[in-house]
């Protein structure tokens, strides 16, 4: 089967594994609530403080999470050595890649959604008629961190002490899209809302690049 | 092995010379006086690592394309003399920092994108060293090393374009922007003495690298009989 | 199960050497498997089947050396049915699941007829609606077995595929890799020791540190020369033979 088909059978079976048990999601929501109120208590949100510091501590709160969420993700796989029935039965093992990059960019993009309105609440902004802007950018910068994350985690996943590795080798890595993502998400939460377009493009081009 | 103990004592020499030069052939800056001669180890250094860093990455390309072990030595030399250059940089330029600008530290674009710059090269070696197969632990390294090297520009350019609001007091801008004839020749003699050492440095761990390599093939012939 | 439409597929191992690190798993092996032929592989812990196999397969390439096939369609590497030691089946999916999955992969014509068939004939047709996870070890062997037939592979590679099975599911297996040597497929399978499923080879290879050291053609009793069961047994053992 071809490399499209391939990854699609690929991600739906990723997407309906993680359905059923559904522990994954569950335990990265809450460490993001977790780390985000944490957040709060250190750095009193008052108004104005909180429209500079917030986004930043929220997208610090998703880069953690991710470095979390990523590490199953090809230890998965080591468990029964189902990974060398998967390169035995796909066509191109690109399509393997493909299709994790996928599966973790939708987690990620659901557990940020879901953090949104906790955020929001917390934080004491209102994120009414940005909408689009913010999923917008939401889904590149979870796609940036997806593609870097799924990449080092198939290589730390090869090597010891891989739960402190990937998120050594991950952090360092993703600072980029740490400060291009807080920045449109800060300028989206201003009193006069505007889209920096160049934030987007930076994580675009972030995206292509890796 | 004569080859290398000239380069070796060439680039002693050289580097030297070049101190002398810096303190004591170059004219003393206006404003800053004697601290500024730091700025000749620092400038020279920071571009003998990129350089390095350079080289490094062009051995972590060659082999994930080629596969021999050599690129893979290439590599890990290139990284681990580049990462002392930088530590040398990121020392030096604090302790010029603070009598010049007053403060030790500042978050502008080419600081942040050193220090990331570091840090990944760090995690690089600590990969290195968490993977006991040599195949594999040349091909993963090598793959981080590729990631590492194409996100220090973006880290820059990610820096440059948003944290403007701090202070940003001097790059370190060019040399060519003002220097003094005089201090233009004793900058740029000090930038060659810190290739050459850089070379002779890279050279020495990479025969290290090698001989290790010789070594453990000649005890696989060993087992074999 | 039907039997394989394209002609059975034919192996050779020519001088090759698999190194990992200092360690070689396999060095200097040159072996030619020829089409329907039941071969088994006979070698202490670490002599290098498991890896002989996984090159087989081409999950591994050798660092020396080639392998080549005979009989493979269009050029490419034949896909081979592989059971090894680990399942390699998802424990958090029902058995139909799995199968299906990999079916959908594999191309696999006809899949909800080829899995439900393929359940039957493994003796899970019943509980093809559980998880892997609540399986015993021989019933998780056998969506191991159906995995590897799904795609109608004529080359079938076997890794120890009796270790932890209980008398009553070795016998299963037994009658099971029987059809299957009937049926024309090229099997390997690497044994521990000498068992009914060795008696079913047509040929014994036997390795020792990455290399064949013996080797027999005929279709005779090879279980006692190939697989001594005692110590001593090893050193009266005729002069190594290179095939």
């Amino acid at each position: 089967m071809g490399l499209l088909s391939d990854t699609a059978a690929l991600l739906g079976k990723e997407v309906r594994t993680e359905f059923r048990s559904r522990e994954l999601l569950s335990t990265t929501i809450v460490f993001v609530l977790i780390v985000v109120v944490l957040f709060s208590f250190t750095f009193d949100p008052t108004t104005n403080e909180s429209h500079r510091f917030g986004p930043g501590l929220l997208w610090l709160a998703f880069l953690f999470a991710a470095s979390l969420m990523l590490q199953p993700c090809f230890l998965r796989e080591q468990v029964n050595d189902t990974l060398s029935a998967l390169r035995l039965a796909v066509s191109d093992p690109f399509a393997i890649f493909l299709a994790k990059i996928g599966a973790n960019t939708l987690f990620l993009l659901m557990t940020e959604l879901l953090m949104l309105p906790v955020f929001a609440a917390l934080f004491n902004v209102s994120f009414r008629g940005q909408l689009w802007r913010i999923l917008l950018t939401f889904f590149l910068g979870s796609l940036g961190i997806s593609v870097a994350g799924t990449a080092l985690a198939a290589i730390s996943a090869q090597a010891r002490m891989r739960e402190l590795l990937l998120p050594l080798l991950l952090l360092p890595l993703l600072a980029p899209i740490l400060v291009a993502s807080t920045e449109v998400t800060v300028s989206l939460m201003a009193p006069e809302p505007f889209m920096q377009w160049k934030g987007i493009g930076f994580l675009t081009l972030f995206d292509v690049v890796f | 092995m004569a080859k290398r103990v000239l380069l070796g004592a060439a680039a002693v020499l050289l580097v030297i010379a070049a101190a002398y030069a810096a303190f004591f052939v170059a004219p003393e800056e206006r404003t800053m006086g004697v601290l500024q001669r730091i700025f000749y180890f620092h400038v020279s250094c920071a571009w003998a690592g990129l350089t390095a860093f350079s080289v490094g990455f062009l051995g972590n390309l060659l082999y994930v394309w080629k596969r021999r072990e050599k690129y893979d030595w290439l590599g890990v030399s290139c990284a681990e003399v580049g990462l002392v250059f930088t530590t040398v940089v990121l020392i030096s330029g604090p302790i010029w920092a603070k009598p010049a600008w007053g403060i030790y530290w500042t978050w502008d674009a080419r600081l942040t994108s050193t220090f990331i710059l570091w840090l990944l090269y760090i995690s690089y070696l600590l990969l290195r060293t968490l993977i006991e197969e040599p195949d594999r632990r040349a091909l993963l390294s090598a793959l981080f090393g590729i990631f590492a090297f194409i996100d220090v520009p973006i880290v820059f350019g990610a820096i440059r374009w948003w944290r403007t609001q701090h202070p940003a007091p001097v790059i370190m801008g060019g040399p060519n922007s003002g220097l003094a004839p005089g201090m233009r020749g004793t900058f740029f003699f000090a930038v060659f003495a810190m290739h050459i050492l850089m070379w002779f440095l890279i050279a020495e761990r990479y025969s290290l690298e090698k001989m290790r390599g010789d070594v453990e093939l000649l005890r696989q012939e060993a087992d074999a009989t | 199960m039907a039997s394989p439409a394209e002609p059975s597929i034919g192996l050779r191992f020519e001088k090759v050497d698999k190194r990992y690190g200092a360690v070689y798993a396999l060095r200097n092996l040159t072996l030619a498997i020829a089409p329907g032929e039941c071969v088994a592989l006979a070698g202490r812990n670490g002599s290098g089947k498991t890896t002989l196999l996984r090159i087989a397969s081409c999950l591994t390439r050798p660092t020396r050396g080639t392998l080549s096939f005979s009989g493979a369609t269009e050029n490419q590497n034949p896909i081979a049915g592989f059971v090894a030691h680990a399942t390699m089946v998802y424990d958090e999916l029902t058995a139909e699941e799995n199968l299906s999955f990999f079916a959908k992969l594999l191309g696999v014509a006809n899949r909800k007829q080829r899995v439900d068939g393929l359940l039957q004939e493994v003796g899970l047709g019943d509980r093809k609606d559980s998880l892997v996870r609540t399986f015993s070890r021989g019933m998780r062997q056998r969506v191991a077995i159906a995995r590897a037939l799904l795609a109608n592979p004529t080359l079938l590679l076997f890794d120890e595929p009796a270790t932890g099975l209980d008398p009553e599911a070795t016998l299963w297996l037994t009658g099971h890799l029987a059809k299957l040597r009937d049926s024309g497929c090229t099997i390997l399978m690497s044994l521990h020791g000498e068992s009914a499923i060795a008696r079913l080879a047509t040929r014994a290879v036997r390795l020792d540190t990455g290399s064949v050291v013996a080797d027999t053609r005929s279709g005779r009793d090879i279980s006692i020369r190939i697989f001594p069961s005692r110590a001593d047994e090893w050193a009266c053992f005729p002069t190594p033979r290179r095939c």
